[in-house]
């Protein structure tokens, strides 16, 4: 059954409180870090000061000396992974790589990276049993620069990572951990055939998530190997599946249990804390608790990546694009997996494009191993090429929406990467876009409008589902998927729209591993569709099995029972006359017509919509100070069908806000040995709410077929054009075209004086 | 090391405590009090999860000893709804879907309050320069600003203003 009818829907598209809220607004909400446990030890991290070094030895003598210190742990108490471990479920994870990442063997690859862990009764003697923990390095060259890293005679992170998809296999190992290529038609034909072209390159930097809930775990070992891990994370099952394999237990020894989770945005989808606090609590034989400092978070955790890209577009006068190159450099951090691959599947995915190539490369450097950050990859691309795009549009006098409405990808478009849309609603964003009152209004000097689109794949995947009727005829519905943004609340309303009850008679739990089956992550956009998918046939069933109980409560058949506003009712004439059935009717019956109702689903969802989305922004340059103010912002997007809409519009004014942050603030900054000199929100700077205006967001809703309620996902693409409609703003404000993130007042101040004598010049 | 005994108001409460010398008092809230609403998102004063009220003033407790609670008066998250009434502010937060993860919510709680203690028809610009000490990562702070007006509203009703 389907739901696609908007005008038939009761709960469905309408804005209640979420279950969760009152104990989220009351502080009664449990994070990573509340929870305590009775004769619990707290664990440190002892982290290398070096951005490469050998680790010669480790004494840790001196530390466990200390009283109440009750256990050290080092990489010799951690196993060595066989190949044939090394992915995990559907989302591969080279757990090889994430075991030395969360406790470094035999090199420190960053500074940061784990060298040894301690538990103690107490925090402060923790920490001074960390300054006892004597270990010595010998510091080797480092390299941090995408291109450097690069380089023939670049420092090397591994001896044996030899660049993959090159034929043949290369000779030497390398820092480029992958090349990647996408191609379609002939791009040197494109750009003879070209009236115009434009080549230029873009730099960004890495950016962190910045999720303000610092990491945090408590995990208890029994003696006998049964284990409790309370964490905050993306997934519970991805805790139990990754801490299983790097700690050596088996799965069904683990129950994860999640706790509230303070923000992730994909930096909490790999683990960092749980498998050492496994080893410091089965060593110590007491549950131990860690949680990350803002300084570690920063040094060891995230961020993604930085880039180089050059793009290169060639196009007609009358505006086709007839050729678009890219080469697009990545890093990875101390481990191979940047998000170079999504960077060149989104980059040129919002156009209709005859040639195509796309070459990426993975680049291995001096850096914390890089974690998904919402839209992982894409909005790196997509600020070098919706910036190139607004350079081609004032190349060639050419409004910006209608250059992107001219060559916008449409349904039947074949995307360089393989895929041929379907059902997308990206024109339907640039309509709406020139239909806004925002677009109507007139600028001020030094003020400038800036227009970027963006484009996320989503995803699908496995997720289990299951609805509960209680006997007093309310309904408990239990999933998979850690609640990170009000997801409980959706989930519930889908429930009650097919069973036909108010929203608040449905509660929902996030259940533990040992709760309820399998679930991939929450991440990829994919809870509100896939999860959504799970409840929504969980539901179904249980309105099947409701059927059936009445009809066992009447004597007729099934076939003659309806459900419908709630309750069951006799299907016509013929199937005689009863009073409806409501659920606590039934469900006070249940022991007599067959026992307790109840329906569990495990799906592998597919068909996912992708999302495309259109932004509008409009900033005001202070010429004396190169502060850049963002005065107006409209992001338009394709949601599918929301389901609790205010939770949708949350969604995009946060990618909104994110973006900002990349585009005008944000940045790792080292120092000249290769160590972080910002590790802190002082000098972090992540956009706060004086910085930032009301973001107004119109919802496009061009339902996805393959979701009963035509969900698809919504919470990653916001942030992907909002870095280039920044810098398209600034361009459109002073006429000058800034392509390195972030656009800081240092380097716009900079821009503006250089560009100042040619300006003076000019008038 | 010798414990410091403190004595001091809590949500209305005396409170008696024994604290380390080196211990904040968000540490004291957290680890001894077992008052785990005030959250800690960075122990440098930067992120504003931590906030409380002191002595009416808004303060980050992860920049203030434990010991340096003694005879104050200290407003927690805990604190500001009356019973099982919520505070305007929180019941505004909830109708305006102004929290996604919820874990800088309580630090905003306490602020937007003590902000309406203060003045009961702030502006746009002066909410957002108030809440300019309190890092929300996941709503790009529209539906902040907007229920903390909306709750000034409702409590300029109130108050017969």
């Amino acid at each position: 059954m389907s739901y696609l009818e908007k005008e038939s829907l009761k709960v469905v598209g309408t804005r209640p409180i979420r279950p969760d809220g009152v104990d989220k607004v009351t502080g009664r909400a449990n994070f990573g870090a509340d929870m305590v446990m009775p004769g619990m030890l707290w664990g440190k991290i002892k982290r290398s000061p070096h951005a490469h070094a050998r680790i010669l030895s480790v004494k840790t003598d001196k530390a466990m000396a200390l009283p109440g210190v009750k256990a050290v742990t080092t990489r010799a108490d951690f196993p060595d992974i066989p190949p044939d471990k090394r992915s995990i479920g559907a989302a591969p994870a080279n757990l090889w790589d994430l075991s030395r990442n969360c406790m470094a063997k035999g090199k420190a690859l960053y500074e940061g990276h784990a060298v040894a862990a301690v538990a103690a009764v107490s925090p402060a003697i923790a920490e001074e049993a960390l300054d006892l923990i004597e270990v010595e390095y010998e510091p080797l060259p480092y390299v941090m620069d995408v291109e450097a890293a690069m380089m023939p005679d670049a420092p090397l992170l591994h001896d044996d990572i030899f660049t993959s998809g090159v034929d043949p296999k290369p000779a030497k190992p390398s820092n480029v951990a992958k090349m990647i290529r996408y191609a379609k038609g002939d791009v040197e034909a494109g750009f003879a055939e070209a009236d115009t072209i434009i080549e230029r390159r873009y730099t960004t930097k890495p950016v962190h998530q910045a999720y303000i809930e610092p990491h945090a775990c408590v995990v208890s070992v029994g003696s006998d190997g049964q284990t409790t891990i309370w964490s905050s994370s993306q997934g519970q099952f991805m805790v139990r599946g990754y801490t299983s394999r790097i700690v050596g237990a088996d799965i069904a020894n683990i129950r994860a249990i999640p706790a509230e989770i303070g923000g992730g945005f994909g930096g909490k989808t790999i683990v960092y804390l749980e498998p050492i606090a496994y080893m410091l609590s089965k060593k110590s034989g007491r549950p131990v608790k860690i949680v990350m400092s803002r300084e570690e978070v920063f040094r060891a955790t995230g961020p993604t990546s930085g880039a180089v890209i050059d793009v290169k577009l060639g196009a007609k006068n009358d505006g086709r694009i007839v050729s678009a190159q890219a080469v697009l450099k990545y890093q990875s951090g101390a481990f191979p997996g940047s998000p170079v691959n999504q960077g060149c599947m989104c980059g040129f995915a919002m156009y209709d494009l005859p040639n195509v190539l796309v070459t990426g490369y993975d680049v291995l450097s001096n850096r914390p191993k890089v974690a998904a950050y919402r839209a992982p990859g894409a909005p790196i691309a997509s600020f070098a090429v919706e910036s190139c795009v607004d350079e081609l549009a004032r190349e060639l006098g050419i409004d910006a929406l209608e250059l992107r409405r001219m060559n916008g990808a449409k349904d039947g478009t074949k995307a360089a990467h393989g895929p041929t849309w379907v059902n997308i609603g990206y024109q339907k964003t640039i309509e709406a876009a020139k239909a806004t009152e925002h677009l109507g209004t007139r600028l001020g000097p030094n003020q400038g409008r800036g227009i970027a689109s963006g484009y996320w794949h989503n995803a699908g995947g496995e997720s289990s589902a299951a609805c509960h009727v209680n006997e007093d005829g309310t309904v408990t519905v239990t999933e998979g998927h850690p609640d990170i943004g009000g997801s409980r609340a959706s989930m519930a309303m889908m429930v009650a729209e097919v069973l036909g009850v108010p929203f608040d008679q449905v509660r929902p739990v996030v259940g533990d591993t040992t709760a309820i089956g399998f679930s991939a992550s929450t991440g990829g956009s994919r809870v509100t569709f896939a999860g959504g998918m799970a409840v929504t046939q969980s539901a179904q069933k249980v309105v099947e099995e409701l059927k059936k109980r009445a009809a066992v409560m009447w004597d007729i058949s099934p076939e003659a029972v309806e459900w419908h506003d709630g309750k069951a009712f006799p299907a016509g004439a013929n199937a005689g006359s009863f009073d409806p059935l409501s659920l606590a009717d039934i469900a006070s019956k249940a022991a007599r017509t067959g026992g307790p109702i109840s329906a569990e689903v495990q799906i592998n969802a597919q068909g996912q919509g992708p999302g495309f989305t259109t932004h509008i922004c409009d900033v005001e340059v202070d010429r004396e100070t190169g502060h850049v103010k963002i005065l107006r912002y409209t992001a338009i997007q394709d949601v599918g069908r929301a389901i609790h809409p205010s939770y949708v519009e949350g969604q995009m004014q946060g990618g909104v806000a994110q973006g900002v942050g990349w585009a005008l603030s944000e940045e790792y900054i080292y120092d000249k040995d290769g160590r972080l000199e910002n590790p802190g929100f002082l000098d972090y700077r992540v956009p706060v709410a004086s910085d930032m205006p009301m973001i107004d967001t119109v919802m496009v809703e061009v339902p996805n077929p393959r979701h009963p309620f035509g969900a698809r996902g919504v919470g990653e693409v916001p942030i992907v054009p909002p870095m280039a409609a920044v810098a398209n703003a600034i361009a459109d404000a002073t006429g000058i075209r800034l392509r390195d993130l972030p656009m800081s007042p240092p380097r716009l101040l900079a821009a503006l004086d250089d560009s100042e004598p040619l300006r003076q010049a000019a008038e | 090391m010798a414990k410091h005994h403190v004595s001091t108001t809590i949500n209305g409460e005396p409170v008696e405590f024994l604290c380390e010398p080196q211990q904040t008092l968000l540490d004291v809230l957290r680890d001894e009090l077992n008052l785990t609403g005030s959250k800690e998102g960075c122990s440098s004063g930067d992120c504003g999860a931590c906030t409380v009220i002191c002595d009416g003033r808004i303060t980050c407790s992860c920049l203030m000893l434990g010991a340096e609670a003694e005879g104050r008066t200290i407003q927690t998250v805990e604190g500001i709804a009356q019973g099982d009434k919520l505070h305007p502010v929180q019941q505004k937060f909830l109708e305006h879907a102004a929290l996604q993860c919820g874990f800088c919510t309580p630090g905003f709680i306490v602020a937007a309050k003590a902000l309406l203690d203060e003045n009961l028809n702030p502006t746009e610009e002066e909410t957002r320069y108030w809440l300019a000490g309190n890092l929300c990562r996941c709503t790009g702070y529209d539906k902040i600003v907007r229920a903390v007006l909306d709750a000034a509203a409702v409590m300029r009703a109130e108050a017969g203003r």
